[in-house]
């Protein structure tokens, strides 16, 4: 049954883990300094154990507060706080449970007649207003201290931030210790009065009651930091400022030096020692001591970028809260008692009374119970070796994959480089190719000019030769005429010479392009016979391979000229070879 | 997160070595405009060499180093503002790489009367970039340097440009007796040189936003 009325008090803990983690590793994770998981396991683990072994200290003073003695007003107590955090968050107040607690423990208060010490209440208000003060001032000691000393170390920015990972994660520790130890009296402070009375014995040590409820709500927390953290990490951790890494430290270990502050009995009892006032241990809002130091670093930076807003909102949740609270608790406690007939509050005489059945029914439940011993030295151990293998594991996979993908990477990347090189080399040995192909052609191109041009000599000569026959009385001169006209059709018409012209027009094609680019009046002749200029011909040569006389090849150059506008002192050849 | 320290401490060297490269490749590129000018057209030549595979040694560090960012999450808030940077000074190799070979390409024609102009041009506009990188350097590890540095590189830059200015009215002045076409040529090779106090100046301009920008 106990259990029972204690699930409002861990839902109070899983909203205040889901929240508050994001005040601790809030700027760590969104800057991506420190990952989600580190970040989840370390403040799981260290809000436990800060709960268990410090916790007790800010309990006290809510008992002082109002001692609630009955568990169905201890539910109620937590179920109202629970919901007005849950409803101010709604409306994005930074709001505390420790507010929310105290308000409701005051409505149970007024419910139940009791008195409220009004001089613990003052106490506990007005380390409302230090916490955030209290932060500002740490922030700003510690920036200037940090900042004094990097000036000092002049630190590689790369080194900085490996410094800056561990840093944020140590802090974080810290902060997540504080935290357990000064907020889960918030979650389950109310049901200590409440409790059963019981020991677990582990053998070199024991815990007793409390102890085992603060581990509960240590417990709680840490769920709420693993299940519903990360979203609120992601938004509310960086909606409150932009912060460097630098930044994001001070301001996580100014708030956890405020948390640990107001819950850490040997500290209050050292300042007792040396003849100051104690230090009084009350819940304080964790919100509230992050924003008091960032509003501590702004003001450090000349007050710019400060969210005055927040800190009219933060004045708001100091009053709004509590009062809401404690009205809802009021409210709640009427329908409990009269509606659901639960004993929200018993008379002292009754608590006496139940105490003396207990013993004497259950005598039992006074003894410690004793577990076996090395049944559980063997389950711890197995537990602790399991978990530092898997760590170990887990540590040695991540950084070997991250290895791996490092050198796959650069080995992706030098062999897109060798493929882009073999590629090249592949154009460059194709084009090489190429070339010799077209120097190829270009000489058969000039055998065969060369060819034509001798065989029109040749035949020229035989011409000459059979007129000559011709004129001598006595030779058959019809014979010789059909032989000298066979000369002259072999003259005009050559199957080589149209072989040359194709090989011309083939390998010109790019340069008859610029040509006609250039100059766009060139008739098709006029091209043919720049393309034989560019092969550095003769006019003669010209003549013979194309069948006419050297005058009209000159006359055909004349033309060109003009047509090229070519000045006197301009060579044509020349000219027409650089195309 | 084990790693992470020898990480960085691999990048550390990445990043120094790489200044290193690109400082060497400023020094190279001096020295090869020098050799040019002087007529030493084997030295060039050597120089020009020297040049294209520390272009390509930087190249193949800058990529280490963004990896590493990558890879290990290193200054998550300023690895692409450190990676910027990384990449501008590249600029600067590359310029100096591309100014050199042009150089070699085109072979321009330097008369005589602007030769100690056209070396003075040099001298002014290295020194800017020479300057730039101590700056860089000192980004990373003391960043009250980094203004005392940055006001040098933009004082050379300046000069650069005065310089470069006075260049090219002498050349087209002054110097009746060159061709329109080598005049143009050679202000394109005084743009060339100013090029490299203005990619210098880049650098500058960025390191001292980025300043501001991760200073607490």
């Amino acid at each position: 049954m106990f259990l029972f009325f204690l699930t409002s008090g861990l839902f109070l803990g899983w909203s205040l883990g889901a929240n508050d983690a994001a005040n601790i590793f809030g700027s760590a994770v969104g800057t991506k300094m420190v990952k989600f998981k580190s970040a989840v396991v370390i403040a799981s683990v260290f809000v436990i154990i800060g709960a268990v072994l410090q916790g007790y200290g800010a309990s006290q003073t809510l008992g002082d507060l109002g001692s609630i003695n009955a568990i169905g007003g201890a539910f109620t107590v937590a179920l109202c706080a629970g919901l007005t955090v849950f409803w101010m968050t709604k409306l994005q107040l930074p709001v505390s449970t420790s507010q929310g607690i105290i308000g409701a423990i005051i409505g149970w208060n007024f419910y139940s007649g009791n008195p409220t010490d009004l001089a613990v209440l003052s106490k506990i208000v007005s380390t409302w207003v230090a916490g955030p003060i209290l932060g500002g001032i740490f922030a700003i000691v510690l920036y200037l201290l940090l900042k004094y000393f990097l000036d000092k170390r002049r630190i590689h920015l790369l080194k900085l931030d490996a410094y800056l990972k561990y840093g944020l994660l140590i802090v974080g520790a810290f902060g997540a210790y504080s935290l357990g130890a000064n907020n889960v009296s918030n979650v389950v402070g109310v049901f200590i009065p409440s409790l059963p009375e019981i020991t677990l014995n582990f053998g070199f040590f024991s815990l007793n009651a409390v102890q085992l409820l603060f581990l509960v709500g240590g417990a709680s927390i840490a769920i709420g930091i693993i299940t519903y953290s990360k979203k609120v990490m992601m938004t509310v951790g960086n909606n409150l400022m932009k912060l460097s890494a630098e930044a994001a430290l001070v301001v996580v270990l100014s708030h956890s030096l405020v948390l640990f502050v107001f819950s850490s009995t040997t500290l209050s009892n050292l300042f007792q020692s040396v003849g100051l006032p104690g230090i009084m241990l009350v819940p304080v809002s964790s919100s509230q001591a992050i924003v008091g130091a960032i509003v501590g670093i702004g003001l450090l930076k000349g007050g710019r970028g400060i969210q005055y807003g927040v800190l009219g909102k933060i004045s708001i949740g100091w009053i709004a809260t509590p009062i809401i609270a404690g009205f809802t608790t009021f409210v709640s406690l009427f329908f409990m008692n009269n509606v659901f007939k639960m004993v929200v509050v018993q008379n002292e005489n009754n608590i006496i009374t139940n105490k003396i059945n207990d013993v004497i029914i259950h005598p039992q439940m006074n003894t410690s119970v004793n577990l076996y011993q090395p049944l559980l030295f063997l389950i711890i151990i197995v537990l602790v070796i399991a978990l530092v293998v898997m760590l170990v594991n887990l540590v040695r996979t991540s950084s070997q994959t991250k290895e791996d993908a490092s050198s796959e990477r650069l080995l992706k990347y030098e062999s897109q480089e060798k493929m882009l090189n073999a590629e090249i080399q592949k154009v460059n040995t194709e084009n090489a190719k190429l070339e010799k192909q077209i120097e190829f052609k270009r000489k058969e191109q000039m055998v065969i000019a060369l060819s034509i041009i001798q065989k029109n000599q040749f035949l020229e000569k035989l011409k000459i030769k059979i007129d000559k026959i011709i004129s001598k009385p006595e030779v058959k001169a019809e014979e010789l005429i059909t032989l000298k006209r066979l000369i002259i059709d072999n003259l005009s018409i050559d199957k080589e010479r149209e072989k040359f012209n194709f090989y011309v027009n083939e390998l010109n094609a790019d340069f008859y392009l610029r040509l006609v680019n250039r100059f766009p009046d060139l008739s098709e002749n006029e091209q043919r016979l720049a393309a034989l200029i560019r092969l550095n011909l003769s006019s003669k040569e010209i003549a013979s391979i194309l069948n006419i006389s050297t005058k009209s090849v000159e006359v055909n150059r004349h033309r060109l000229r003009k047509k090229m506008r070519l000045k006197r002192e301009e060579n044509l050849t020349e000219i027409v070879s650089k195309l | 997160m084990i790693k992470i320290f020898k990480t960085s401490k691999n990048v550390i060297i990445n990043i120094d070595e790489y200044f290193d490269t690109v400082e060497l490749g400023i020094l190279n590129f001096k020295e090869g405009v020098n050799n040019y000018l002087e007529g030493n057209f084997t030295e060039f030549e050597n120089n020009l060499k020297i040049i294209e595979v520390l272009e390509g040694k930087a190249d193949s560090i800058i990529r280490k180093i963004e990896n590493d960012l990558y890879i290990y999450s290193l200054i998550p808030n300023y690895a692409s503002e450190v990676l910027n940077l990384l990449e501008k000074v590249d600029d600067i190799i590359d310029k100096v790489k591309n100014n050199l070979s042009q150089f070699d390409v085109e072979r321009p024609f330097l008369p005589e009367e602007i030769k100690n102009d056209f070396s003075r041009l040099l001298n002014i506009s290295v020194k800017s970039a020479e300057n730039v990188i101590p700056a860089a350097r000192a980004f990373f590890t003391d960043q009250n340097l980094v203004k005392d540095k940055i006001q040098k590189v933009i004082f050379y830059e300046r000069e650069t440009d005065k310089l470069a200015t006075n260049i090219k009215r002498k050349v087209f002045k002054e110097m009746p007796h060159l061709k329109l076409s080598e005049k143009i040529h050679l202000r394109y090779f005084t743009l060339h040189v100013e090029e490299v106090s203005d990619a210098a100046e880049v650098v500058a301009k960025m390191l001292s936003s980025l300043v501001i920008k991760t200073r607490m």
